[in-house]
């Protein structure tokens, strides 16, 4: 087997603040093999932008400090000096990011942006720069390009814009590209443009792609892997057709939930993880998950877990304390449509405690929170 | 750009119209003095005095006067009489300017250049040491009148009464023959006027350029790999640069109009402000009007280049 693309090895990225230390990415491990498209998901305060963030060295002049190591391509990108770190940026790792209407410069023109982008790395000529930059808006599916050039971004819409940052992070062909909620701040239906364009440019140009995006429907389609992210660790990792087919983490079942379906039962409701993501500064104890999970015990609270293989599958790891059984029993309830309060006695079953009459989700009543 | 532009030169003329249509109602209906009394001298007998009123046009209902000076004014550019000096307004004005336009050029020059760069700096080295020494420093120079840091400026560094005789003091500027002492004339001076705007820009700039530092576009440019310096001076100092085009046209508007007129005073420059402060002085309402008058249009032009230069700077102000 050929050494991955990327290699992340226990990275943790603190911040201090003067509430107190936030532990953004609190010792996170993944590879990404060449080609191949990586999904990190999670919610809102997770740590999944703040890693990919570090990885091009952008959260080092925010007072960040970093440990562990990002191997890429023989390099580890905590330790590379700025300016070598520079060279990569936009380079062989480029990143594209939410919300393509603040991300644009609103006072130059798209092509000038363009071009900056091909000069950041390469000394070519203006007159090739600018071929460049039309043969990108091109690349990735803007009509008329050699007139859409010489706009501006507010002259295009959200969709389009995300297609010039795209084009803007192609520049210089890179190996591995960095989409942070790429289709979150656009319309339902471009969204689908944008995630069949990031497709197909993959399969053209064979860069790696990592998509981080709280939502897991965004990344069933295109993603080989899938990293499920919860208060700055990686809680669940796995092929995405196991994320899909036998999830293992009980925050993962929560987001599984939550999708709308199309072909569900009409009337069936959407569950809503219960509870608010824990505070990075003042975490929970034991599993960080146990304030809101529904199949919490006692020893759960105290007990951390570790990233560990599921028995049946090497490719697959779960943070979770109960075990492999249970949650076998419980996703199998969960699919055939029973909810959480209902299938929470079998783990208080398994407890071997008497049962309580009502075993509704639990909130703990030492939650730091 | 062109109707744009058309729009904001027809607004700028119609803002001068009210603007003097106030200005004259003001002047009628709080006569600080009875300018025909003030014209006919000490021993003036009532008979003198009504047929001075008759002559100047002040018995004339409040609208006749106001379009016979309109009329004046746009027509043949007269501002009237002054009645302390027996010259021309426009004549008074026009001998004073080209002080003030001195004091305003260099002051402007070294304001931007002094402040402009120390806001900058203060903000991308932002809680350094550099940061706090200006930052404090600049709060002193605010707190600073400017008639107290000329007269220290003064005693410190003048080449007659100063404890280190280095610049030219009080005066020198009227007695300067050539472009060169009028300069050197000038250093002190400039560098009075700019400091507190220095230092208010220093602020404005380094709050401006904070808040554009943390914007998304800057994280792109980083995320294409520029050196920090092109990320700061392309990406960054442009966009944070254009609300400080508004204050600039504002600032250099109101200096002409008079509003240097404590440098002026401290400094014995013969510019507008001082006429400005001579003419309140003795209540010489036409020559207080006339300026009042030219300062409303320095405004209103310097307010209109801002709003032309601003269309050039953000693009987005072009096609709305």
């Amino acid at each position: 087997m050929t050494e991955p693309l990327l290699q992340v090895e226990d990275l943790r990225v603190k911040f201090s603040t003067e509430d107190g230390i936030v532990h953004a990415v609190d010792g996170i491990s993944y590879t990404v093999n060449a080609g191949q498209t990586l999904g990190i998901v999670g919610e809102s305060g997770s740590g999944k932008s703040v890693s990919s963030l570090t990885m091009l060295g952008l959260t080092r002049n925010q007072g960040a400090d970093i440990e562990g190591r990002i191997m890429f391509q023989g390099k580890d990108l905590v330790t590379l000096p700025d300016d070598d770190l520079r060279k990569i940026r936009g380079n062989e790792i480029a990143m594209i990011f939410q919300d393509p209407l603040s991300s644009l410069h609103p006072f130059y023109k798209v092509g000038v942006q363009l071009t900056e982008a091909v000069h950041a790395h390469r000394n070519v000529s203006k007159s090739a720069a600018r071929d460049r930059a039309v043969e990108l808006l091109d690349l990735v599916g803007i009509p008329d390009p050699s007139r859409r050039v010489d706009q501006f971004p507010h002259e295009f819409s959200g969709g389009m814009r995300q297609r010039v940052m795209i084009a803007m992070a192609l520049a210089n062909e890179p190996k591995l590209l960095i989409a942070d909620e790429p289709t979150t701040a656009l319309d339902v239906t471009v969204q689908a443009q944008i995630l069949a364009l990031l497709d197909d440019l993959q399969s053209r140009l064979g860069m790696a792609i990592i998509i981080i995006t709280h939502d897991l429907g965004v990344v069933a389609e295109i993603t080989d892997q899938i990293a499920v992210m919860y208060a700055g660790r990686i809680v669940e990792r796995a092929p995405t057709s196991a994320i899909f087919g036998s999830p293992q983490h009980p925050y993962t079942w929560g987001l599984l939930k939550s999708i709308p379906r199309l072909d569900s039962p009409r009337g069936e409701e959407l569950v809503p993880i219960a509870g608010r993501p824990p505070s990075l500064i003042k975490r929970p104890s034991g599993c960080h998950f146990h304030p809101r999970c529904p199949y919490v015990r006692e020893e759960h609270k105290r007990i951390d877990p570790g990233l560990e293989p599921v028995p049946d599958d090497p490719t697959h790891s779960v943070a979770c304390l109960l075990t492999a059984e249970l949650r076998q029993r419980i996703w199998r309830g969960l699919s055939e449509g029973e909810t959480s309060a209902t299938l929470r006695h079998l783990v208080v079953e398994e407890e071997q405690q008497p049962a309580t009459a009502h075993a509704a989700p639990r909130v703990a009543e030492d939650d730091p929170s | 750009m062109g109707r744009y532009i058309i729009r904001r030169i027809l607004w700028g003329i119609a803002m001068l119209f009210i603007v003097s249509a106030v200005i004259f109602l003001i002047f009628y209906i709080l006569p600080s003095a009875d300018p025909a009394v003030l014209r006919a001298g000490r021993n003036a007998g009532p008979a003198q005095i009504a047929q001075i009123r008759h002559s100047l046009g002040l018995d004339k209902p409040v609208w006749r006067q106001y379009l016979d000076y309109m009329q004046q004014v746009f027509l043949h550019f007269n501002f009237g009489y002054s009645y302390q000096y027996n010259v021309p307004v426009r004549q008074l004005i026009f001998s004073r300017l080209p002080a003030t336009i001195w004091l305003t050029v260099g002051a402007v020059i070294i304001w931007l250049a002094v402040g402009l760069s120390i806001g900058i700096v203060s903000a991308v080295r932002r809680r350094s040491i550099l940061d706090r020494t200006t930052m404090t420093g600049s709060l002193a120079l605010i707190s600073a009148p400017v008639f107290w840091l000329g007269l220290v400026s003064l005693y410190l560094f003048a080449d007659d009464i100063g404890v280190w005789k280095i610049f030219p003091g009080q005066g020198a500027f009227a007695a300067a023959n050539n472009p060169l002492q009028k300069a050197e004339a000038m250093i002190l001076p400039w560098l009075v006027l700019a400091a507190a705007t220095s230092a208010i820009y220093a602020r404005y700039m380094r709050a401006s350029m904070i808040d554009t530092m943390s914007e998304d576009y800057i994280r792109t440019a980083r995320a294409k790999g520029l050196p920090e310096r092109t990320v700061i001076r392309r990406h960054a100092v442009r966009s944070a640069i254009t609300p400080i085009v508004t204050l600039i046209g504002l600032d250099v508007g109101t200096l002409l109009a008079g509003n240097a007129i404590l440098t002026e005073t401290v400094f014995n420059i013969p510019g507008v402000g001082r006429l400005l402060y001579n003419a309140i002085g003795v209540s010489d309402l036409t020559v207080i009007q006339g300026i009042t008058l030219f300062g409303a249009f320095f405004i209103v032009f310097f307010n209109l280049v801002v709003d032309i230069a601003y269309a050039y700077l953000d693009p987005r102000v072009r096609y709305s």
